[in-house]
């Protein structure tokens, strides 16, 4: 447990969004001020009151212009965190650092881009890459996030006899509450199962279009601050009750082959583990789960990691309707990436916020504890303290 | 013939592209307590050496997990099939597994090195080592 005095623990006060398209039109510097001033006016705050900034170190929109365009006076702290989507929930756990140590008092938290329309994650990497740990990989034809995924994904349904179809699984759920989210690039577009397995192969005998989340153009913001502070504005709080990462000695944000359990996110274990703990709290106590998803696989590894079932029991855990409308463990009620929009994973952290402020599209009734996972990252938010 | 985006070799994983030119299959090894590290690395996480030298392995191995390869807009000429390797000496290796059709192809299928060299998409060429089904002979490429 935190030994932070509780007026001095971090909260989010603010949320905001600009909408999730395939095609936004404008510059990613501009959808990243659209959704920090919504964030700021949401927390009831001004820009002036910001004092501290954390984006991803991928994000392509540079502090000092983002807080010119807000017209934010100086940031006395000012911090990126490492990783791709693995980074969602440590971006608020070097806010919520930042503010319970009073390195700043209101951290703004932005991710914004053109990942649709502009540059797509998906495609094949064609220029000679300067991270090294391409070489040993793309020679052999591992060059787009499907491929080197679903390379380990291959593995976990080796040792579970599992097929596409079980994947497909949660795509059917996910797509089922984008199908009643308006801000869902999915909305009211349901599917069956038939219609996940008639996609296009992405990589076979692994993934198909539609276990892939959705390339999508959008920016996501949130402002941090203390409880203290969050008292006196007219915004309702959420409580960071656990923020944590996970980096193992031999595991890679994408080429995580080797040394290691290729049936288990060992990262994710090491991060439910300690926001359990930190928190006080079991997995039996969480009432919403948000699951960082850039491919179906990673919702089984996560579920199964997070401690909400065993290993390999994923699939009858999302069988027996858990993660689903009317389950024990709602999972991704936006929609997730899948179905909402691909915000790196932020947009989740945003439905986590709906959740416990009771304004979600897909409210669920008295939810109290809200975990948000992105594999290497993770948070348990609260509606109280 | 499948066009290979090629590496951009560096001071630690240099001598493994060397060793492919070479028909060898090397690893890195610390030269001081022995410890093996793939994919390379400058210092031993295990006592801290700088010196290295290589393990020069068997080229035997079994498939943990492999894929089918072929990106949907941008195909590779004829699908390659991705492989991770168990190579016999305890380490794990990304490969393909060539002369060999989908359907054969299971984990725990045990097989055997080979070195093919490769048109690279800038021009050159570059020698990769690659897997056969073990027993089996490469068909000229």
């Amino acid at each position: 447990m935190s030994d932070v005095p509780e007026h001095r623990r971090a909260v989010i006060a603010g949320i905001g969004h600009t909408e999730f398209s395939q095609h936004s039109g404008r510059s990613p510097l501009q959808l990243a001020a659209e959704a920090s001033l919504a964030a700021i006016r949401d927390a009831g705050l001004s820009p002036a009151d910001i004092d501290g900034n954390v984006t991803f170190a991928m994000d392509g929109n540079d502090e000092l212009a983002i807080i010119r365009s807000l017209g934010i006076p100086e940031l006395r702290f000012s911090a990126r965190t490492r990783g791709g989507g693995g980074g969602a929930c440590a971006t608020i756990q070097l806010a919520a650092a930042a503010v319970e140590s009073g390195h700043a008092d209101a951290v703004l938290v932005y991710r914004a881009f053109n990942e649709r329309s502009g540059h797509r994650f998906g495609q094949p990497q064609v220029a000679p890459n300067p991270d090294p740990a391409w070489n040993l990989h793309k020679p052999f034809g591992l060059d787009t996030p499907a491929k080197i995924y679903a390379l380990a994904f291959q593995r976990y349904m080796h040792e579970h006899g599992l097929t596409n179809a079980d994947f497909g699984l949660y795509t059917v759920v996910a797509r089922d509450w984008a199908a009643t989210n308006p801000n869902a690039q999915f909305y009211e577009r349901p599917i069956t199962l038939a219609d996940h397995q008639a996609s296009r192969w992405i990589v076979e005998p692994i993934l198909r279009k539609l276990d892939c989340c959705l390339e999508t153009d959008g920016g996501v913001a949130l402002v941090v601050t203390r409880a203290e502070r969050a008292a006196d504005l007219p915004s309702v709080p959420v409580h960071v009750l656990s923020a944590t990462s996970s980096q193992i000695e031999h595991g890679h944000e994408m080429f995580a082959y080797y040394d290691q359990d290729l049936g288990e996110h060992q990262e994710a274990a090491a991060v439910g583990r300690r926001m359990y703990a930190e928190a006080g709290l079991t997995p039996g106590d969480i009432d919403v789960a948000m699951i960082y998803e850039n491919f179906t696989p990673v919702v089984f590894l996560q579920l199964e990691a997070l401690g909400f079932c065993g290993r390999g029991e994923a699939r009858d855990f999302i069988v027996e309707g858990h993660i689903g409308r009317g389950g024990s463990l709602p999972v991704n009620t936006n929609g997730g990436l899948l179905g909402e929009g691909y915000i790196h994973g932020m947009n989740n952290i945003v439905e986590a916020v709906r959740q416990l402020r009771g304004t979600a599209p897909n409210q669920i009734s008295g939810a109290e504890h809200v975990l948000v996972s992105a594999g290497r990252s993770g948070l348990i938010l609260g509606r109280r303290p | 013939m499948i066009q290979v985006r090629p590496p951009v070799p560096n001071q630690d994983d240099a001598f493994f592209w060397d060793g492919a030119r070479q028909g060898k299959l090397l690893l890195q090894r610390c030269a001081e307590c022995g410890t093996v590290r793939h994919p390379p690395a400058p210092m031993c996480g295990t006592c801290g050496s700088l010196a290295t030298d290589a393990l020069e392995c068997s080229g035997r191995g079994t498939v943990h997990s492999w894929i089918l390869s072929h990106h949907p807009t941008e195909p590779d000429e004829a699908p390659r099939v991705v492989v991770l390797v168990d190579l016999e000496e305890g380490h794990r290796l990304v490969s393909n597994l060539v002369d060999t059709s989908p359907d054969e192809i299971h984990n725990g299928m045990a097989v055997d090195v080979c070195f093919v060299e490769c048109t690279t998409t800038d021009g050159g060429t570059i020698t990769l080592p690659q897997f056969l089904p073990a027993g089996r002979t490469a068909t000229d490429r």
